[in-house]
This record gives C-alpha cells, structure tokens and sequence, in this order.
C-alpha cells in the first residue's frame, strides 16, 4: 500500500449519487455491487438500480453496450437511486455519452483517458473528442489513464493482457472507495474467494483495486480535493443486509409457503425479461420445499401452478405484461374453480414487447379487470424492494385464505433494484396455516365459508370428498354443473363479494407522510414509493399542507379509503403510465383525482412530483 | 404427501361411475369408452380418492364429470399442464388425461409435445373422432383431406396430422391404440397404459354419430374387421386376416412394409416381422399403416420406459436436501457476504 503522503481534508455530504459506467464487458455491475456492500457496512443507508442493455452482446465501444450501475446512499432517509448523479465513472466514451446527461452541473466524471482513443471515440459517435473540445466544461472532470495504471499495478501477477485489462474496475473501484472512505476488506475477502484456484487473479484484482485506492490517498489526487464524508444513517438496531426486489419477492414467497404450513411451493415460470430473475432465484431454493418448473409456454405456467393449487400446494406464476395476457383465460379457470393462486407480474413498458428492460406501471388495469366476463380477484402491488417480502407474504395469506388468485405487481425497477434490509425476527412473521377439508360429512365443494366465503381447499387423496370441479358454473348449493340463470347471478355475486369482503381483512388505509386531511393528496402505488415521498417531503418543506398516500391494496381497495380522499382538496395521482389508477379512484370514488402520467421507461424525479403539486 | 388407503372391498367398474346423467349424444362412441375406463379403473385396483381425471374442453372433456374420482375440467388444450401440476404437487396420485382431436392436437398441440416428450407419469386418452363435435361439426386437425364441414362447404385442403406419428415424434415411451366399439381390447390397452410409468399416451378412434358417423367403418365394420386391424402383440409375428393367413414383412432392400400371404410365393412365417414394441423405428412404420392397402395397427405400439419427469423433479430436490424437516428461512437469508449489525 502507498504511504500516506498528506490526508486530503474530506468534504461532508448528505447523500451522493454515483453511477458507473462503462462497457457490457467492463464489469460494471460487480464494481457498483461491491461499491454497495462496501457502502451498506459503512452505515450508510442507500438505493441502488442496475442499468444494462437489453443485448446481450453488444459490440464492445458501442452506446447501446452500455452498462450502468447508479448508487444513492448517505446519512438521510435515501429512497430512490437519485434524480441527478453527483459522480460519474465513465469506462470509455460510448459511456460518457450516454451517460453524461444525467450528472449534475458541477457534478464529477471520471474517465478513463485510455479507453478515449480514436476508434472508441468513433464508435460512441463522437466527432470531436469531448476531453478536448469544450463540451465537458460544465463538471469537474478527473482524467485518469486508469488502462495504463491498472496494467502497471498488475504487471507482477504475470496475466496476459486481456486478463490484466479486465483489472480496470476493481481499479476505479479503488479510487472510489478511498474517495468516500470506505474499507477495502470485504471486497478483498470476496475476491479471494470468487477466484479460489486462480491465485494469480486474486494478486492482479487485489493490486488494482489498492492501486486506485492508494491514487487517491497519494498528493496527485489531493489536488483535486475531491475526498467527501457522508455520515452514517439513523437505522434501528438489527442484523443488516442489502436485498434486490426479486430476492425480497422469493423469500417472501417462501415465508408465505412456511406460514400455511404447506409442505411445497410448486413456482411455474417461463422465461420473459424481467420476471426470469425471480424463477433463478427460487431454483436455488429447492431444499426449503420450492420446485421450480420451467413451462413450455406462459398458458402451461400458470396452468401447472393451478393444478399444483388443486393438488393442494402453493401454487405459484410470475411473467411481465405479454405473459399475463396469454394467462388470462387461465386466471379466470382459477377464479371459477375457486382455487389459490399468486401471480406475480414485473411490468415493463409496452403494449406488445415494448421496451421488455424499462420499468413502467402499465399493466394495473389488466391485472384489475383483464379478463373475460365478471371476474374479480386479489390484486396487490410492492412499494420498495424490501417492501416486496411482505407483500409477498400476504399474497400468500389472500390467495389461501380466500382461494382466490392474488395478482401481485412489482416492475422492472423493483427487480433489479436494492436497498439494506433489516433482516426480520422470523418468530414474528405471521401464520395462517391452511386448514384442508377432510370430513366428508356435509361436503361440497363450493361450500361456503359464512365470513370469507371461501370454498373449502379439499384434495385429491383424502378419502370420501371425491368431487368434481372446472370452468363450468356451478350450482350454488351443489356443486353440480347449473345453467340455472337466478344461480349464475347469485353465483357471480358471491365472487365478487368473496373479492370485497378481503377489504374487511386488510388494514385501513394510512397516510405514508402528512395529515388525513389537507389541501392535496399524492396518491401514488409500487415503485413510485420513493420519488412520491421525497417530493412531499419537499414540498411540505415549502410549505404546501400535502400528504402521501400509498396504496398496496389495488382490489380491494382498503375500506377507507374513499372517506380519506375526499378529506383533501385535490388528488394527484403519479403513476407510469397513461393514467390507471386514477381512473379506478374517480370510478370508484367519484373524486376528482388529477394525473400525474410518465411513461418513457424511466423513473420518476422528485422535482417532476414536485412541480405537479405546486 | 401421505396418502391414505382404504382397505374397503374390491371396487366394481360401477363404483367409478358418478351420480350425474351422461349427457353424451345418444350412440356417441364416448359411452362405450368410459365403460371401458370404469372396467379398466376396477381391474387395475385403481383407488377413487387417489385417481384424478383431468380433461380441456370438447365432447370428452366432460368425462370427469361421469367419474367418481376427483376430477378437473380445465379449459380448452391445457389439461396436459394442469396434469403436470398435479404431479408434481403430488407424485402419489394416479392422473388420467382426457382429450381430443381438437382439444390434445390443436388448440393444445404444444403442451401434448412438451408432456410427452418430459414423460410425466399420466395416462393420456385421446378420443380421435375427426371432428368438431361441441361447437357442432367444423373440420378438425385429423379429419382427412376434403372433409365437408360447415367451415369448408368446399372440402378441407389441410392435410391431417396422425395423432400417433405426432406422438413418437414429440419422444412418447408409450403409445397405443383401440377403437370405442372393440370393448375387450380397449380395456386391455388402458391397463397397460395405466402399468407403465411416464406418459402413457392412448389413441382411440371414436365414432361421432351426428357429425361424422361412419369415419372409421373402412376398417370397424365387423364385416371385414379381421381384413382390416393388425393387433400387434410384443413378441408375436404382425399376422392378420380372418385365416390369420396374411402378414406383415420389410420389404426386401426397403424400409417400408408390405403385406404377404402366408404359402403364397414361398413365404413362410419366418419371413414375417415380429412385434417388438421396444422398436421405435418399427413404432414409426406401423401407425403410418392405412386401408385399403393395409390394415390399421391397433395396441401396444410402442411401450420403451424411462424414468418418469415428475420422479426425476422429486429425486433432484431430495438429493438437494428438501423435505428434511421444517425448511429453516434464517439460512436463507443470512448471507456471507456482507450483512452487518446495527446495536
């Protein structure tokens, strides 16, 4: 490690936002993983989202190869990855290109002098070098021959060339550990361990990574007086971790399986971006009772999921928007039959394939009411990507307490994105355990439960409830196939009550930030959590009597909540997408509820909110 | 998942029927199948709390309602997805999967490729009677070429898939097939299909009297039935006729069939093939075999086991560790790499 020639005097900060970017091959989203550990041991609290390309090889240098890792983390509440970004890493020019427009005016960029040659350049579509021309003008800009200094570090390794250029992150990484103080130790233990075996990477990535670190403590750098401070976060005590939308959602899952008691949890899945992560992640949990199937279309996946329900296991399907569709005959067979069911959906912008990595909010009406006739089911979305464990929980609680499929809508963002868990006290997590039918005495099978009026779960295997069930209607107090026209209203009514009923089950609307009453209501759902709240928070900082309404319950919607609105003098309703939402609280609620609409596969910014509630 | 066994008598082909009228058109060639399944159910020792029929939609479809075990009617071409569901919920049952020309080869053609070609444990019954017959007479994925129906008043130009050749090809380990009016051998094909373990995959041709009564006379008519069925037997030469005189032989320097006289120009019945329905090259030939140049192979075609898709699925979790005791959720979400406390 180079000695300690002078400590540059460390500016403090509330919270920073970095975002490292590079090419597809340039190991983006390991440096910005590690940067994340590294953050989350140092107490910082923080939000992380991942952005790649849809290709999955593109050419190296090109703009649409680009692969960003964007962090927000510091000493206050962080709850989005951040409108602007304060510090970016740009690995060659394709990534400063497309990358550059969201760094702030006076914001930091780091790039590799080494990757700016000609040919690079060319490929990004520069015509003039921006390090040269003006163009950079606006930022404090670090250039860094990070190629040759890493190369130099890794010299005594003896790897070739590519292998040693494939050192160049851990190098940046480095030096942006040292620039917000961070430790090396668990990045270190890590590598070791990643490259067990090949003791000669373990030495390269090791000498890269303090050579960045040790740049930045040596007097060059200090000229730059670019070291920060953020402080640690204000958390509850606990044991900590960071955790991604789609792992919260599987273990999630796996608690709701625990807490029904039900031996197995039969999770159906076909691969469609950006719901596969969910079934990789739970094909990795086979010895906690999970049996992953890989179906051969989306209909087969939700139909395997079904036939596991009526066998009597957990029966779970996750898709994205293109995928729902091709379920939606199959959801109505699980909601004529009466079985449990949860249906997770990842939206991504569309109609049609659209824009499969980009998150958007736009499958809320097909999940509320796509379907053929009188249909009605569960439908829930997560706030955050912790968020997504409970939801999940209670998904599982809906679908087998009322056996009825639940719908539960996460998205793109919430897939990918990450934040620090507070690992929760597994004996306080709730319990429902399923309670199979097994008298036979009195039995049918659409026999009602007086305060749920879900059916009994009776399954194939227990002796003397024989029964048959399936897509026909069926007679109210029988069972049997009925045309009967008075026992098909009476029918479709007792589904939909089913449905309202859960609205009894469920806590009462809150208000997330801001009084009960007041002179406007943001009302937003799912991953708009955070970039809804910051934006009240601020405007209440200016003064403005607004609250934050978040709604996890989207069918039923929570008993309260008409009553609520209309305490305020305007609703606005933020979403991504054309307007959803809002159009169920004025059809519901007759309540003026204004649109907040983005749909450009793109997060909300706090000052957009902002802006609209002023 | 424990299953309970009741030790009551011995059930009768009567106690796997249900209380609801059969509302099958009368004729229909489905009453004598699900007379046959009833008798195979009964001779198989099947258990009704254990056995589950699972069907889509169309005229069989409605058999689960006709049976006394559980049963699940799905909706249209998804009962193969449904059945895998169910076994892999639970191995332990006994899945029968109820289809159609329509239902298994055309709205669901896909999922009949992927559970044959996975080999889950479950018996499939495909009632081919080369026709639409619910939605009332339209042309089907079967119905031969020129068929008149009320979507093609000119004839129909497609030309048929053969349910069995589709079969082989999707990598069935068993397929078989009867006819609706041949009672004693239909029964005896289902108990095999219900003996072997993985996809059992069970071709019946089934008269429709309203919409396409007569399909099959050219070789079901009792007249001239002994010309025109090959029942092939494992192990036993391919002989037919009502003199069992006439035979099958690879025609020499070929590979195809030709059918020989026994006596007539030195052949001997040496010269004739012997079923080995082991053989899926010999699988493929046989249901390529039509009248009038020659007769319709029915039976046990091919029967070539290997371990079964929802056996494998259950084997893998259990060398994984899964179902020893209660699943510890705290292992799941620790992590080595990097939780940290906050006192």
């Amino acid at each position: 490690m180079a000695t300690t020639a002078t400590t540059p005097a460390r500016e403090s900060r509330d919270s920073v936002v970095i975002r490292f970017a590079g090419d597809s091959g340039d190991g983006m989203q390991v440096t910005g993983g590690r940067f994340t550990i590294e953050t989350a041991l140092a107490g910082n609290d923080l939000t992380t989202f991942p952005d790649y390309p849809a290709e999955i090889r593109a050419p190296a240098g090109t703009t649409y190869g680009v692969s960003a890792f964007q962090i927000h983390f510091g000493a206050v509440d962080v709850m989005t990855p951040g409108d602007q970004v304060d510090v970016l890493v740009a690995m060659n020019p394709a990534a400063l290109k497309v990358d550059l427009r969201d760094l702030r005016v006076g914001g930091t960029v780091v790039v590799d002098l080494g990757a700016f040659t000609e040919r690079n350049l060319a490929k990004a579509g520069f015509t003039t070098n921006p390090l040269d021309d003006g163009s950079l003008a606006p930022y404090q800009v670090l250039k860094l021959d990070v190629t040759k200094l890493t190369l130099d570090a890794v010299k005594p390794s003896g790897l070739q060339s590519r292998e040693s250029h494939r050192c160049r992150n851990m190098w940046a990484l480095g030096l942006m550990l040292w620039m917000y103080g961070r430790d090396r130790e668990a990045t270190v233990g890590w590598l070791k361990q990643k490259f067990a075996g090949r003791p000669e990477l373990v030495q390269a990535n090791v000498a890269a990574l303090n050579a960045g670190h040790a740049y930045g403590e040596t007097a060059e750098m200090s000229a730059y007086g670019v070291g920060y401070t953020v402080r640690r976060a204000p958390v509850a005590p606990g044991v900590y971790r960071t955790v991604s939308g789609t792992e919260a959602l599987a273990w999630g899952l796996l608690a709701g399986l625990r807490a029904t008691g039900l031996e197995r949890m039969i999770f159906a899945g076909y691969p469609i971006t950006p719901a596969s992560v969910l079934l990789h992640t739970l094909a990795g949990l086979t010895r906690y009772g999970v049996i992953t199937f890989q179906a051969e279309d989306e209909i087969a996946a939700i139909g395997a999921a079904i036939g596991a329900a009526y066998a009597g296991a957990l029966g779970v399907t996750s898709t994205s928007g293109p995928g729902l569709a091709l379920k939606t005959e199959m959801l109505g067979l699980a909601i004529a039959t009466e079985l449990p069911l949860v249906v997770v959906d990842s939206q991504r912008a569309g109609p049609s394939t659209g824009m499969p990595t980009k998150a958007e909010q736009s499958d809320l009406l097909q999940a509320v009411h796509g379907r053929n006739a009188d249909a009605p089911l569960a439908v829930l979305a997560a706030a955050t990507a912790t968020d997504c464990f409970d939801v999940a929980i209670e998904a599982v609680r809906l679908a087998t307490t009322y056996m009825t499929p639940v719908i539960l809508l996460s998205d793109a963002f919430l897939a990918h994105a990450a934040e620090p868990w507070r690992i929760p006290d597994l004996d306080r997590l709730p319990r429902f355990p399923v309670r199979f039918r097994t008298e036979p005495a009195g039995f049918h099978p659409f026999l009602r439960d007086a305060e749920t009026l879900a059916r009994p779960w009776a399954r194939p295997g227990t002796p003397g409830l024989e029964h048959r069930i399936g897509g026909l209607e069926k007679d109210y107090d029988s069972g049997h196939i009925s045309y009967d026209p008075e026992n098909h209203a009476r029918m479709t009514r007792a589904r939909a009550e089913k449905i309202a009923r859960i609205a009894h089950d469920i806590p009462p609307q809150s208000v997330a930030l801001g009084a009960d009453h007041g002179a406007i209501a943001v009302v937003g759902w799912g991953s708009t959590y955070g970039a809804v709240h910051q934006a009240v928070r601020r405007a209440r900082q200016d003064g403005v009597d607004a609250s934050h309404i978040h709604l996890r319950y989207l069918s039923p919607f929570p008993r309260n909540l008409g009553e609520l609105l209309k305490r305020f003098d305007r609703v606005l309703v933020p979403e991504l997408n054309n307007g959803q939402l809002v159009q169920l609280l004025r059809a519901t609620y007759l309540v003026p509820a204004e649109s907040l609409s983005k749909v450009q596969g793109k997060p909300f910014k706090v000052s957009e909110i902002v802006e609209a509630i002023r | 998942m424990t299953v309970t066994t009741i030790t009551d008598a011995e059930l009768q082909p009567k106690d796997f029927a249900s209380d609801q009228e059969v509302r099958w058109c009368p004729g229909c060639g489905d009453y004598a199948i699900l007379k046959a399944v009833h008798k195979a159910m009964a001779e198989v020792g099947a258990r009704r709390e254990r056995t589950v029929v699972v069907s889509g939609i169309g005229c069989a479809a409605r058999f689960p309602y006709y049976m006394s075990t559980y049963g699940f009617h799905t909706i249209h071409g998804r009962a193969p997805a449904i059945a895998t569901g169910i076994k892999l919920a639970n191995p332990e049952l006994d899945v029968w999967v109820m289809t159609g020309d329509g239902d298994g080869l055309s709205i669901g053609g896909n999922h009949m490729l992927h559970v044959l070609r996975r080999n889950v444990d479950l018996q499939i019954v495909l009632f081919n009677n080369e026709i639409y017959g619910l939605t009332k007479g339209q042309y089907s994925p079967t119905s031969r070429r020129g068929t008149k129906s009320p979507s093609t008043p000119r004839g129909s130009i497609d030309y048929p898939v053969s349910a069995c050749a589709f079969a082989l090809g999707a990598g069935a380990r068993f397929v078989a097939r009867s006819v609706d009016t041949l009672q004693a051998h239909l029964v005896g094909v289902l108990e095999r299909a219900h003996a072997h373990r993985g996809a059992s995959f069970v071709e019946v041709f089934q008269n429709c009297v309203v919409f396409n009564d007569g399909a099959f006379d050219n070789f079901t008519a009792k007249d001239g039935a002994a010309e025109t069925q090959l029942h092939v037997e494992h192990g036993k030469p391919l002989i037919f006729g009502a003199r069992k005189d006439r035979g099958l032989r690879l025609t020499p320097g070929k590979l195809e069939l030709e059918v020989v006289t026994l006596s007539e120009g030195g052949v001997t019945p040496t010269d004739l093939l012997v079923h080995d329905e082991t053989n899926r090259a010999l699988a493929h030939l046989l249901v390529a075999l039509e009248p009038p140049a020659f007769p319709v192979a029915l039976g046990v075609i091919y029967c070539n086991p290997a371990p079964s898709f929802e056996a494998q699925v259950h084997d893998q979790a259990a060398a994984a560790g899964a179902g020893r005791g209660v699943p510890d959720l705290a292992e799941v979400l620790m992590t080595k790499e990097g939780t940290w406390t906050v006192r």
